[in-house]
């Protein structure tokens, strides 16, 4: 993960406007009920019930092997479920797939593309491979799809000849081609530059501020805590929390106040009902509130004389609560974005 | 989708590349007959060349005599196992599906331009041969196997007649490439696979203990166009062919179907 974070905190990203998310009582776009799937005698995914409503941004998480991709696959028509029922804009799948599919775009495990064509002929081919769109604009559509990833000048050139992140652009702009009203994607940022992550990410808010809905299956857990609305993590194949991402966030209650004096701010503190003392260092304290508020407890300390030099109400990281919620090891890949959040706090344990 | 799947075969180097090749090799094999003048012995070697150094207008048949037992179903086993696993291969199977294109039409598509690909090979092997034996060894009224002569008329619908059924004989391979080809991701594997049963079939018709099930072997009629230029033309086993494959493609084709329609596409 080398993706821009601010150091302002990650949910005040710079550039993207945050996605307010969908009205109050929004159809549904995707419906699981008790999804599974088996191969053999493993389990991928099971009972999992997902609901994600017109308008989201919906981050759907989980580590390596979790049954995202499975996931993704039975919810576009490419794998069988063994039991339970998927519904895409309303409609049974796969049973429905010939209509409901055109409405959708999808980046499901990596682009692909002959590599022998370029990156023009190879949308065209799709473009004409399926249902719906004149031949005559053909060209037009393709040519905004390309520029909307920032790859309309590269021309002739046969994909074999692409950067991985190019073929990433180019898979997107694949997804993009019918202006779909629901994008599934799978890792959209993966071999993307951190300027070009953040343009993924600011085109995915654009497009959920045109009406779009966007499933966003990834492993980069502060980047889904920068733009999506709601969130799911799954864990061996079970959906494991599902709510939206600032519920997921809110504070943990713990504040840090920065000071030169940490003894006697301990010392007030203490004194306040609703306050538990935590650890303390040098120039900081830590403490639990349970029933004061944090503004509360600033006026009694500045009050008594102890000088604040910060007080920072600590919010959980994504990945705070993906680890108590799923009690995985992150993988390496993951547990990146955790120095950056600690940069913030940086005496409270781990 | 059809007309898809035809701009990928055309725009494919290798489509050019194998045909090329196929019509490539009765032409060395005319060249070596123009400059030596030594044909085989008549009833030895491959149909028809003995006859090639007096009268090119039996070119055609002989070339394709020569690419049939082994060229030719190499190539469509190639074309053919490529299909789905091809794109299974290169990832871009999961994107036609979900683009969406049906799994039956995606099949359809893959059938058809598949028989284009055998036919196109087919006619330009004859073409190109026709060219080649006109030019370097002169167009007389065709000598037929039996003795008499066959009217330059006559002997066109026979090369027809041979061409079509030379393309039927090489859609069963088809069938039996795409069927193995729906069930890997592996182009090398579905080729081979169907390589595998036409080896066997080939091999089971030279073993006089496998007498019994020699007439339902896929490759048993595969020469039997040969029959065509006899007088009067032996309609038998043309005829016991044209049927055999018809079962053949029947059977294949819906297992690849059946298969295919209810997989995973896991690649």
């Amino acid at each position: 993960m080398t993706g821009p974070v601010s150091p302002a905190g990650p949910r005040e990203p710079q550039g993207v406007a945050p996605v307010s998310g969908p009205v109050e009582g929004a159809p549904a776009v995707i419906r699981t009920e008790g999804l599974t799937k088996r191969y053999g005698g493993i389990e991928a995914v099971r009972d999992l019930d997902l609901e994600v409503r017109e308008g989201d941004l919906f981050g759907f998480l989980g580590p390596n092997g979790s049954g995202k991709t499975t996931t993704v696959r039975m919810l576009l028509g490419l794998v069988f479920p063994t039991a339970g029922r998927v519904e895409l804009l309303g409609q049974p799948m796969p049973r429905a797939g010939r209509a409901v599919l055109a409405e959708v775009g999808s980046l499901v495990e990596g682009p692909a593309f002959y590599p022998h064509l370029s990156g023009r002929a190879n949308l065209s081919l799709l473009d004409a491979a399926g249902p719906g769109g004149r031949r005559f604009d053909r060209r037009r559509r393709v040519g905004e799809a390309l520029e909307r990833v920032g790859l309309d000048s590269v021309g002739r050139r046969p994909v074999k000849a692409y950067s991985s992140g190019m073929r990433q652009r180019l898979g997107l702009a694949a997804a993009l081609l019918r202006s779909p009203r629901l994008l599934v994607l799978d890792e959209p940022t993966n071999g993307l530059d951190p300027q070009g992550m953040r343009e993924i990410r600011d085109l995915l808010v654009e497009l959920v501020a045109g009406g779009a809905t966007v499933f966003l299956s990834s492993h980069l857990l502060a980047e889904v805590e920068l733009i999506c609305t709601r969130a799911a993590i799954v864990h061996r194949g079970r959906l494991v929390v599902q709510d939206r991402v600032d519920a997921l966030l809110a504070p943990t209650g713990r504040v840090r106040i920065g000071t030169p004096d940490p003894g006697r701010a301990s010392e007030l503190a203490g004194r306040l009902p609703g306050v538990e003392l935590g650890e303390w260092r040098a120039d900081c304290l830590v403490v639990q509130l349970d029933g004061t508020s944090p503004e509360a407890l600033n006026r009694h300390l500045v009050a008594g004389g102890v000088p604040v030099r910060e007080l920072v109400v600590e919010r959980p990281s994504l990945e705070d609560v993906f680890l108590r919620l799923t009690g995985a090891e992150v993988p390496a890949a993951e547990a990146t974005p955790r120095a950056t959040r600690r940069r913030e706090v940086p005496d409270a344990p781990g | 989708m059809l007309l898809v799947e035809l701009r990928k075969l055309v725009r494919r180097p290798r489509t050019w590349v194998s045909i090329g090749l196929l019509a490539g090799l009765p032409t060395l094999v005319a060249v070596f007959l123009k400059i030596t003048g030594i044909g085989p012995r008549p009833g030895e070697g491959p149909a028809f060349l003995g006859a090639v150094l007096s009268n090119g207008a039996l070119f055609p048949a002989a070339a394709l005599a020569l690419v049939l037992p082994v060229f030719l179903p190499v190539a469509v086993s190639v074309m053919a196992g490529d299909a789905v696993a091809g794109e299974a291969n290169h990832g871009t199977l999961r994107y036609l599906l979900i683009r969406p294109v049906g799994r039956t039409r995606l099949l359809v598509a893959k059938l058809a331009v598949t028989i284009v690909f055998v036919f196109l090979a087919v006619l330009v092997v004859a073409a190109v041969a026709f060219v080649v034996g006109a030019t370097m060894f002169g167009v007389k009224p065709l000598p037929s196997v039996s003795g008499q002569t066959i009217a330059a008329q006559d002997a066109t619908w026979r090369t027809v007649v041979t061409v079509v059924y030379v393309a039927w004989s090489m859609l069963g391979v088809a069938a039996i490439a795409l069927f193995a080809s729906t069930l890997t991701d592996s182009p090398l594997a579905a080729a081979l696979g169907a390589l595998a049963a036409l080896v066997t079939s080939q091999v089971l018709d030279l073993l006089d203990a496998a007498a019994s099930v020699k007439p339902y072997l896929p490759t048993h009629y595969w020469l039997s166009f040969v029959d065509l230029f006899r007088f009067p033309i032996l309609w038998h086993g043309v005829v016991r062919g044209f049927a055999i494959q018809g079962v053949y493609i029947l059977v294949f084709l819906g297992a690849g179907w059946a298969n295919f329609a209810t997989k995973d596409i896991k690649s």
